[in-house]
């Protein structure tokens, strides 16, 4: 781009900033100067995405995301047990309205999240690459996040056309078993993934009308935030999906030892931290659901199992009388 | 007890409605449509055209190709290759984002497919605006989602198209019916013929332009206008592998005879003559409102209407009188206007059709009932009608009306109930009033019908499969189970 030169820029306007590391790295995408222009970028804040909000974490604390190379990306907010705290209360509330939304409802509103992401594909593709994606591999990655968004707002009406059944009892009994929501879900996020592991983990819990607290990967945090703005934009209704950014080993005994909490989604290998989901998760009897390092860029990933891991299943027995019709043998 | 002593609604007021009609201005009707082969609006061989008129005011709307076996030879062609070289190959999740893309159109231009659906088959706006069209899209969204997931539905049978499907839907809910058909042959991997109904082709053929704007690969989806003649070279077409037929039980036996020993797949949903059960525990207003609905939806043109009503004796009084009551409450006029209730009979023949059994009701001895309604002048009106003592063997108790034409029965104890019900060559429906549960479960065990109601009538949705017993057809479409008739299993 011969006509655009990119000049590194000391900011002026914020005081309160302590930490001044790497600020000579800054690359040429986070302040650019349009010489020809003389027109300076704007910057975005990452934030955290609470009940349909875009707050700071409550902490004040910040971290600083980098590439592969060291290179200063984004203050994200770094959450702590409050922030957790407050996110499960939102999902809490959403959890009602949510969960008793018509399963076509759920659907249209899936597929328009994958309508709103279609539409922003250029800007995700360059956070995947400025956290060290190759272009190509970049535009993969949001193709499939979109598609995945697709198929679970696919399976949104029919899961539970998949799972569920009339039981054929011996007694004059109607009687059948169907899914149900299990609640409020936390998930903590891929951390080797920006955007399809967060994905591929939210869109089959919300689609089986559960609520949600996802942490997401620390060291590739810019896609989630950028992605909570898609959410907010989508006619999701605010507080079913609550995504926070921060460390792993910070939050996840608040995640898994909240007692409002019933079922949670971890998705690291380290057998430290799996035992410690298990044990908290005995406190009020959460459901755990572990994936170890599974290949989210893959559509093998997919299925409606992912759905109804995080579903209770409801039977009903209702009586049923037996009476005339024995000439109507038609 | 509040049921003995018969409490009246009061229906009665001076206040009249203002028309409310609709506009008419959203509707772009071209003069004259083509056959919509291969992705293109192409001429017919025929070179014959026909009038497709507005029943409501007999004024003609547009000028519809005739096909004849030329055209239909053309369009399997172009089927068949869509089919080999394009969607039989094309993996389910892009088949699925093209048939949410038809889906997503349905749904921005609905108020342009409601009007159309209107003026071309006389049904109230409020029906097409509000049923018709919505269920259309919502079907399409529906089966998208099943495209890239079938092994699921048949487990362990590796699930696999048929082919070239040829597919004829009658003319009381043109869209909807073209969506019925198209939705699930496309996400299963097939191509389509349809032909709709020679009286209401218009939105089918608007259809065809959305499909155009949708981008989807020419040939996978085909529609050609024409009677009975088109339907029957599509349907003896040696090119397709599947027929599926909604309409008259008469047609439906000789297309059956006719697919015999050919190897194509068939479906048929056919004609009904429900029962509408009401026992003397149901509560009363809410079950006379279901009965109404039941036989004057879509003035009375659905296949599952409920056309025999049987009421139990100790409250056979109050619910005609109710009935009555309501019927003349009932507005029967322009279908355009947002208020009617009731509107155009689809087109003369039907209306000489409805004619004809409501004099054959008064030669059996049934006694006739029918509402004050004062109807327009010009175009095929017919006023809600009512019959009672009515026997089980009268015609008009046993034979399929399609129109708004209720017949009314008694009877004293459930086994009588069942019986009657039960007691006709159809099985596609039928409705229960009571407030028990168990009773609703052991009607819904005895009823011989593809689709029991209880408590309510005429409920339609994309993931509840719907077809019909006995001669009332086989196959069923809608939910998990309607893939199976397009697909290998």
């Amino acid at each position: 781009m011969p006509e655009f030169a990119s000049v590194g820029l000391k900011r002026t306007k914020r005081t309160k900033r302590t930490k001044r590391t790497k600020r000579t790295k800054r690359t040429k995408r986070t302040i650019i100067l349009n010489i020809m222009t003389s027109r300076l970028s704007v910057l975005k804040t990452y934030k955290i995405y609470i009940g349909g909000q875009f707050p700071r974490t409550e902490s004040g604390r910040y971290y600083t995301a980098v590439n592969a190379k060291g290179v200063h990306l984004a203050n994200m907010c770094l959450c702590s047990r409050k922030d957790v705290r407050d996110a499960i209360s939102s999902a809490r509330g959403a959890f009602g309205g949510w969960s008793s939304r018509s399963a076509f409802n759920r659907s249209q509103i899936l597929y328009r999240i994958a309508e709103m992401l279609e539409g922003r594909k250029a800007q995700f593709v360059e956070e995947l690459m400025l956290q060290g994606s190759s272009k190509s591999a970049a535009e993969q990655e949001v193709n499939l996040a979109i598609d995945r968004l697709i198929y679970y707002s696919g399976w949104c009406d029919k899961y539970q056309q998949i799972f569920s059944s009339v039981n054929p009892v011996a007694s004059s009994h109607f009687n059948f078993s169907a899914l149900e929501p299990v609640g409020v879900v936390t998930v903590v996020a891929p951390q080797s993934s920006s955007l399809i592991g967060l994905i591929s983990l939210m869109a089959p819990v919300i689609a089986g009308g559960n609520t949600c607290v996802i942490i997401a990967s620390e060291t590739k945090p810019l896609c989630s935030v950028t992605f909570a703005e898609v959410l907010n934009s989508s006619d999701l209704p605010g507080g079913v999906v609550n995504i926070l950014t921060g460390k792993v080993s910070e939050l996840l005994p608040h995640l898994s030892n909240h007692m409002d909490v019933n079922a949670i989604c971890f998705c690291e290998s380290d057998a430290q931290q799996q035992k410690m989901v298990r044990e908290n998760a005995a406190l009020n009897v959460k459901r755990v659901i572990i994936h170890d390092d599974k290949k989210w860029n893959d559509d093998k990933s997919q299925s409606p199992y992912l759905i109804s891991d995080f579903q209770e299943v409801k039977t009903t027995w209702h009586p049923i009388e037996n009476i005339g019709g024995a000439k109507a043998g038609y | 007890m509040a049921k003995t002593s018969t409490l009246r609604l009061k229906f009665d007021s001076t206040r009249t409605l203002a028309p409310a009609p609709e506009s008419k201005s959203i509707a772009k009707i071209a003069e004259r449509y083509e056959l919509f082969i291969n992705g293109k609006f192409e001429k017919p061989a025929s070179k014959k055209y026909f009038n497709t008129v507005n029943p409501a005011t007999e004024e003609v709307l547009s000028k519809v190709a005739a096909a004849n076996a030329a055209d239909v030879d053309k369009v399997v062609m172009a089927a068949r290759n869509a089919y080999n070289k394009v969607w039989g190959k094309m993996p389910g999740k892009e088949r699925a984002k093209y048939i949410f893309r038809i889906a997503r159109l349905i749904q921005e231009r609905a108020r342009e497919f409601a009007v159309i659906e209107t003026l071309d088959g006389g049904k109230p706006i409020r029906e097409s605006r509000d049923f018709d069209v919505p269920t259309a899209a919502n079907h399409f969204f529906y089966y998208a989602g099943w495209a890239d997931k079938l092994e699921y539905a048949f487990p362990n049978r590796n699930p696999q198209p048929l082919g070239v499907a040829g597919q004829i839907i009658p003319w009381n809910f043109p869209l909807l019916m073209a969506a019925w058909k198209i939705a699930p042959a496309l996400a299963c991997g097939n191509t389509v013929v349809l032909k709709p109904a020679e009286t209401t082709p218009l939105t089918a053929l608007k259809l065809a332009e959305l499909i155009q704007e949708a981008d989807l690969p020419p040939g996978v989806v085909n529609i050609i206008t024409g009677a009975g003649d088109t339907g029957a070279a599509l349907v003896n077409h040696p090119g397709i592998n599947k027929v599926a037929f909604t309409g008259s039980t008469e047609v439906g036996k000789i297309i059956q005879k006719a697919v015999a020993g050919t190897g194509k797949k068939l479906t048929l949903e056919l004609g009904g003559k429900a029962a509408n059960i009401i026992f003397d525990d149901a509560p009363l207003d809410q079950a006379v409102e279901g009965v109404i609905n039941g036989i004057f939806f879509n003035q009375g043109h659905v296949c599952c209407a409920g056309s025999r009503l049987l009421v139990q004796e100790s409250v056979y009084k109050q619910v005609l009188q109710k009935l009555k009551d309501r019927l003349e409450t009932l507005i029967v006029g322009d279908p355009m206007d947002k208020n009617t209730d009731i509107g155009a009979i689809n087109s003369r023949q039907q209306l000489e059709v409805i004619n004809k059994y409501i004099k054959i009701g008064q030669q059996e001895g049934a006694e006739m009932f029918q509402s004050s309604a004062v109807i327009p002048k010009k175009g095929f009106y017919c006023r809600p009608t009512l019959f009672t003592n009515v026997a089980q063997s009268n015609r008009i108790a046993q034979e399929e009306i399609f129109g708004p034409v209720l017949s009314i029965q008694t009877f004293r104890t459930e086994d009588e109930a069942i019986e009657k019900a039960n007691n006709t060559p159809f099985g596609l429906s039928a409705g229960v009033w009571t407030d028990k549960g168990s009773k609703i479960f052991n009607m819904t065990s005895k009823l011989k019908a593809g689709v029991v109601w209880a408590n309510t009538y005429n409920k339609f949705d994309p993931v509840s499969p719907f077809g019909g017993f006995k001669e009332s057809g086989f196959g069923r479409e809608g939910g998990l189970h309607g893939l199976g008739a397009y697909l290998k299993v």
